[in-house]
């Protein structure tokens, strides 16, 4: 039996018949999308690499069936830049080299954003490890990861008091 | 990942009665589902997805002081609410210290009641698990069984329920709204899983069709506020499952334990309340002492299922612990490593 869903991917509508209910979110994205910035690594909820943000809220994209998220609002690491302008998490990464083989990054970029959204780690370096253990780095990228996520997020409160002030 | 027929119903009534097919499960954010399905451990002929379902995903405070939580209500959602992390902080802490922020995100607070076993035999489908496949034997019993149960396991079973939020909930008595083909009842969380016995394939007390729709913290829950604390050991000290996990909570008056609760995790089946433990602190000062020897009562019963005698120590020790942060006080701030014995913020001292 085919169903219908339609989502919002980066900001555009996007209709889709599913023919099969075992899609997920993330092979949508990549096979049918070719959004494929969103990796699978481990496929099993484990890795982060196919964090994306459904609804503002960060998830595991490999964990999601495509057919119950009918009407969400998605948003892949594809949609964050502004043209050629990075994300300010995008330019801290290559900044502080929050990154070596880049295969884990697009999963580690959306979800320093979504925890930034989160406003639950505040600057404390302990909290972003804790906030960022989702995301898994093979190469062990992990010290230039929280340095990146510490200067993104206080540019982006500076920005945020610049803009209320 | 086997095929499978996909519903999803426009009322709970419509849902009950989906899912009392045979083969039919519950889908409401599969983050454990849809990894069980994809390795072949769970192979439901059809889905009943629970997600679009109107009306349970709010948190309420009813008349009477208690609390009732939505089955749709997010982890990360209940956790982050300021009056409910206030409220019952070892719910909060317990809640923030299972999974990854994601997982969070996306989980239910039905689903997490109703997660599997983390068995890795349970997981290997190329190995014996009486829980997977009646009667098949069980190859946990002599293999890697360091971190399997200690309490009320069989010989047909000795795999634990991992959750970390149930711990500090059946230590809160919270009660469970399901509603089922008979209509609407209630049950306490602490009779809603099963422990193994000669069916350890009968997780729950549930009858096909029956879906959790909400969590309930009665009015008295909400008097442990001031001293909570949820302790887990773990592998690591983020994104694990609990070695051993430790809820306790008391009310002290003029310096003496009023009334104590106590469960534990990673030690059981399900999430194991100590009642023997709590009635030797009822009425008594709180003191080192005093927790030892509640500690000894928890774990009175408890017996290695394997390679696994060092969990009845570390679960005391734990007690313990916990005993001795929750009589301190809850923290203003939740640590910043929830619920680590380790963390640099939460005063524990060596028991």
């Amino acid at each position: 039996m085919n169903h219908s869903i339609s989502l919002t991917v980066n900001g555009a509508r996007r209709d889709f018949v599913l023919d099969d209910p075992r899609v997920t979110l993330l092979d949508l994205l990549r096979e049918r999308l070719h959004l494929t910035g969103t990796k699978k690594g481990c496929d099993r909820g484990q890795c982060g690499a196919c964090t994306i943000l459904v609804d503002g809220k960060r998830i595991n994209s490999c964990l999601a069936l495509a057919i119950s998220h009918d009407g969400a609002d998605i948003l892949t690491i594809e949609g964050i830049a502004r043209g050629d302008q990075l994300h300010p998490v995008q330019a801290a990464f290559i900044a502080h080299d929050g990154f070596q083989c880049g295969f884990c990054t697009p999963g580690q970029i959306v979800s320093a954003i979504g925890m930034m959204r989160e406003a639950q780690a505040g600057d404390d370096p302990e909290r972003i490890r804790e906030c960022m253990s989702g995301n898994l780095c093979r190469c062990g990228a992990y010290a230039g990861i929280v340095d990146a996520v510490l200067e993104a997020q206080a540019g982006m409160d500076e920005t945020n008091q610049r803009r209320s002030a | 990942m086997k095929q499978f027929d996909y519903v999803r119903p426009g009322t709970i009534t419509e849902a009950v009665a989906a899912a009392a097919q045979p083969g039919a499960v519950y889908l409401a954010a599969g983050t454990n589902l849809l990894d069980l399905m994809k390795g072949g451990v769970s192979r439901p002929d059809r889905l009943v997805d629970v997600t679009h379902l109107e009306g349970l995903d709010q948190i309420e405070t009813l008349a009477d002081g208690s609390l009732r939580i939505g089955a749709l209500v997010r982890n990360a959602d209940l956790a982050h609410d300021a009056d409910f992390a206030r409220s019952y902080p070892a719910v909060a802490e317990a809640l923030l210290s299972g999974a990854s922020a994601q997982l969070r995100n996306a989980a239910t607070v039905g689903g997490n009641l109703l997660q599997r076993t983390r068995c890795a035999y349970f997981y290997d489908t190329a190995s014996r698990c009486n829980k997977r496949e009646p009667g098949s034997g069980c190859d946990a019993s002599d293999g890697e069984n360091r971190g399997h149960a200690v309490l009320g396991w069989s010989e047909s079973c000795i795999a634990t329920h991992p959750s970390d939020f149930c711990v500090p909930l059946v230590a809160l008595d919270a009660i469970v709204e399901i509603e089922g083909r008979t209509g609407r009842r209630e049950i306490a969380l602490d009779e809603l899983h099963r422990l193994p016995g000669d069916a350890p394939e009968r997780e729950s007390v549930l009858e096909p069709g029956d879906l959790i729709v909400a969590v309930r913290l009665p009015p008295a829950a909400r008097g442990f506020a001031a001293h909570a604390r949820y302790l887990k050991v773990r592998e690591r000290t983020s994104y694990a499952f609990a070695v051993v996990s430790a809820a306790a909570a008391l009310r002290i008056e003029n310096g003496r334990i009023a009334e104590a609760r106590l469960a534990l995790g990673g030690v059981a089946a399900k999430p194991w309340r100590a009642r023997a433990a709590e009635d030797v602190l009822r009425n008594v000062a709180p003191t080192a002492d005093a927790f030892q020897e509640a500690a000894w009562r928890a774990l009175a019963d408890a017996k290695p299922s394997g390679d696994n005698a060092f969990k009845i120590e570390l679960a005391r020790r734990i007690v313990v612990r916990a005993l001795l942060l929750a009589a301190a006080g809850t923290p203003a701030r939740l640590p910043a490593l929830p619920a680590s014995p380790f963390a640099s913020t939460s005063g524990a001292i060596h028991a």
